[in-house]
């Protein structure tokens, strides 16, 4: 089985682009024009030379000596957290704005829940002086207040979204909005492997630079491209899609997607989608999702503002449907120790969405001589205050 | 011959009118209908809410939040439309978003449309690609037209194959933007439906997304067979209820 997208933009029963006519003329410019753009020679030269000089790449690959210890088997940890802005999102949002700009448009539009993917457009528009908004839900933004002072200081204009439930996914209903109504100058950096293809295709390219890394970086250290296992926390699935994408062709190479299971998978308050999901649509994709049994969607719930979006890439959809990943659910208990843990045995403060990851070794047992990779997606950094109000630190 | 396509062949400008299921109240829908075809109205598309409506202005986003706190379902919807045609004769439309439509199951829900004496369905989120592929055949089936928009952004290729693929109208989205009223049409606008009208089509177009009032109505049927309203109709049932449609309708179409 090929775990890629297919040519009509789908991965086996989900993908594709279900998306208002009124949106057609946008995404297929861009599903025509971008394997051709992202794999011309100049577009790669800038891209890279961005991710080094700007960014910081390659992140190193770190060999968690502590944390192996504690749990009887060898774990690296991918040090996605060392980028510019403090996550992998940025390399999606580098990657999207030249194709922006290889499209000819002017003007910048984005979606974000925590803040992290809008304070990773806001720099590389501030980086490209190019027009930037940002959609947030009116909750998010209260709650984020950090990330959207950081976002206005780069530049950008942070817009609430009022609909809904007034949190991510109505954010990403008022940046597709924004689109519809700005249909010729208008680019929209999507954050995460979701909406209509070609973008979680696209996403997951740009992203696939953490996997590129890790096979060289593990041969160097270990003599061997290919870990035992891949291990990341599951959102959208950005980071996750960007760290098994050099494998999913590699069955040998065992992917572990780690999901929210907020207070409990079955409390009611909970994001663990590919459990409580069903297929449905959501953002222009067919995916699982969760919902009423009427087709409404739902508010998934989670402690860390990454990973309660109510879908899942159509990537990983057809991961957990074809058992090609093992999806792990973890409470916010288990993450927000396991983030504690990490932090007092390796001087590395994860953030929460990343923790959950952390939190699957006490649970899933691996041999003594297995390897395997934590995408480290993000640092702790935004997450202080519930760290501390968590552990009345 | 099917009752949209009889109305598509009368000799006068076809007024349709949207509003969202279970909105302003919960039984207000059967009211809705009755009341619209007793005020001239030649055509309605019932709103099935949807929690997520992308293509749709605030008005209409709001419609459906409420209706939907209303405590709408599609099973609960259908059970308000059973027995409809005995009193409602003019073309009936579901529209919707299609995640809603996909869990009730696609032929379920052909079916029970059919079964209610609905003529066709308008799906903005359902590809054109998918339809052919997946669903065509059960439209066909239960005698189901499915109309496709368009809109200024259309290629001229893509609309010469809406066109060819379509067995009902076209519904023409005037402008490049969400579902809402607005105050008129520009020349870039009035450019458009002269272009469109000058494709010799074998469809008829009926203009949705931006009319409001006689003027609007006027200038969007000016080429095309028809128009929608639906935001601005909505506006007024929030204000008013059901007791405001009569005046709204002659608002429209004084005669």
């Amino acid at each position: 089985m090929n775990y890629n997208v297919d040519v009509h933009g789908y991965y086996g029963d989900f993908g594709g682009a279900f998306i208002p006519e009124m949106l057609y003329p946008n995404v297929e410019e861009l599903r025509q024009n971008y394997i051709q753009i992202a794999s011309d020679p100049a577009f790669q030269e800038e891209f890279h030379a961005l991710l080094k000089d700007y960014v910081g790449r390659p992140t190193p690959l770190y060999f968690a000596k502590r944390f192996s210890e504690h749990y009887g088997c060898k774990v690296y940890l991918k040090r996605e957290d060392l980028c510019h802005t403090g996550a992998h999102k940025v390399n999606n949002t580098i990657g999207q704005i030249l194709m922006a700009k290889r499209l000819g448009k002017k003007r910048i539009i984005a979606e974000t829940g925590a803040g992290q993917h809008g304070v990773a457009t806001a720099t590389v528009c501030a980086l490209m002086g190019m027009e930037c908004i940002v959609y947030m839900g009116a909750i998010d933004i209260k709650r984020q207040a950090p990330n959207v002072a950081r976002m206005k200081m780069l530049g950008a204009k942070v817009v609430p979204a009022e609909s809904g439930s007034k949190t991510l996914k109505d954010a990403t209903n008022e940046a597709i909005r924004d689109w519809i109504n700005n249909p010729v100058d208008t680019h929209y950096i999507i954050g995460s492997v979701v909406g209509p293809h070609p973008y979680p295709d696209m996403v997951a390219r740009f992203q696939a630079v953490i996997s590129q890394e890790i096979k060289w970086q593990l041969q160097e250290k270990e003599g061997r491209e290919n870990p035992d296992y891949v291990v990341a926390c599951v959102g959208g699935g950005s980071n996750a899609a960007g760290a098994y994408y050099e494998y999913l062709n590699t069955p040998e190479v065992g992917l572990i997607a780690v999901e929210a299971a907020g207070k409990g998978v079955n409390t009611g308050e909970s994001a663990a989608t590919s459990q409580l999901g069903k297929s449905g649509i959501i953002h222009g994709s067919k995916t699982l999702l969760m919902q009423t049994e009427d087709g409404q969607i739902t508010e998934p719930y989670s402690i860390s503002a990454g990973l309660d979006y109510p879908g899942i890439g159509p990537m990983h959809a057809h991961l957990y449907a074809s058992g090609r990943a093992e999806f792990i659910s973890i409470t916010d208990k288990a993450a927000m120790e396991a983030g504690l843990l990490l932090s007092q045995l390796e001087g590395i403060i994860p953030a929460i969405e990343t923790s959950h990851a952390f939190a699957i070794f006490e649970e899933r047992k691996f041999k003594a001589d297995d390897i395997v990779v934590v995408n480290l997606s993000g640092r702790g950094d935004k997450d202080l205050n519930t760290y501390i109000e968590y552990f009345k630190l | 011959m099917n009752r949209i396509q009889q109305a598509l062949q009368q000799d006068k400008k076809l007024l349709s009118i949207y509003f969202t299921a279970g909105f302003p109240k919960l039984d207000d829908t059967v009211t809705v209908i009755q009341e619209l075809e007793n005020s001239g109205a030649d055509m309605i598309e019932i709103g099935l809410p949807f929690s997520d409506p992308l293509a749709d202005g605030p008005t209409i986003q709001e419609s459906s939040t409420d209706a939907l706190k209303n405590g709408i379902t599609t099973a609960r919807l259908f059970d308000q439309l059973e027995g409809i045609r005995d009193t409602v004769s003019i073309p009936l439309i579901m529209m919707g978003y299609f995640n809603p439509m996909m869990q009730y199951g696609m032929e379920d829900f052909c079916k029970r449309c059919s079964e209610l004496g609905i003529d066709g369905l308008i799906i903005p989120d359902l590809p054109l690609r998918e339809f052919e592929l997946e669903y065509k055949a059960i439209f066909e089936k239960y005698g189901l037209d499915m109309v496709f928009l368009i809109t200024p952004q259309t290629s001229e290729a893509r609309i010469r194959e809406i066109d060819a693929a379509s067995n009902s109208f076209i519904y023409m989205v005037s402008t490049a933007s969400t579902t809402g009223a607005q105050s008129g049409f520009g020349s870039e606008t009035t450019a458009y439906f002269d272009r469109i009208a000058n494709m010799n089509l074998k469809s008829e177009c009926i203009v949705g997304f931006g009319i409001s009032s006689e003027e609007t109505f006027t200038a969007a049927t000016h080429k095309a067979k028809g128009a929608i309203i639906g935001s601005a109709f909505i506006k007024m049932l929030r204000e008013k209820g059901t007791a405001g449609i009569g005046a709204f309708m002659k608002g429209i179409r004084p005669d």
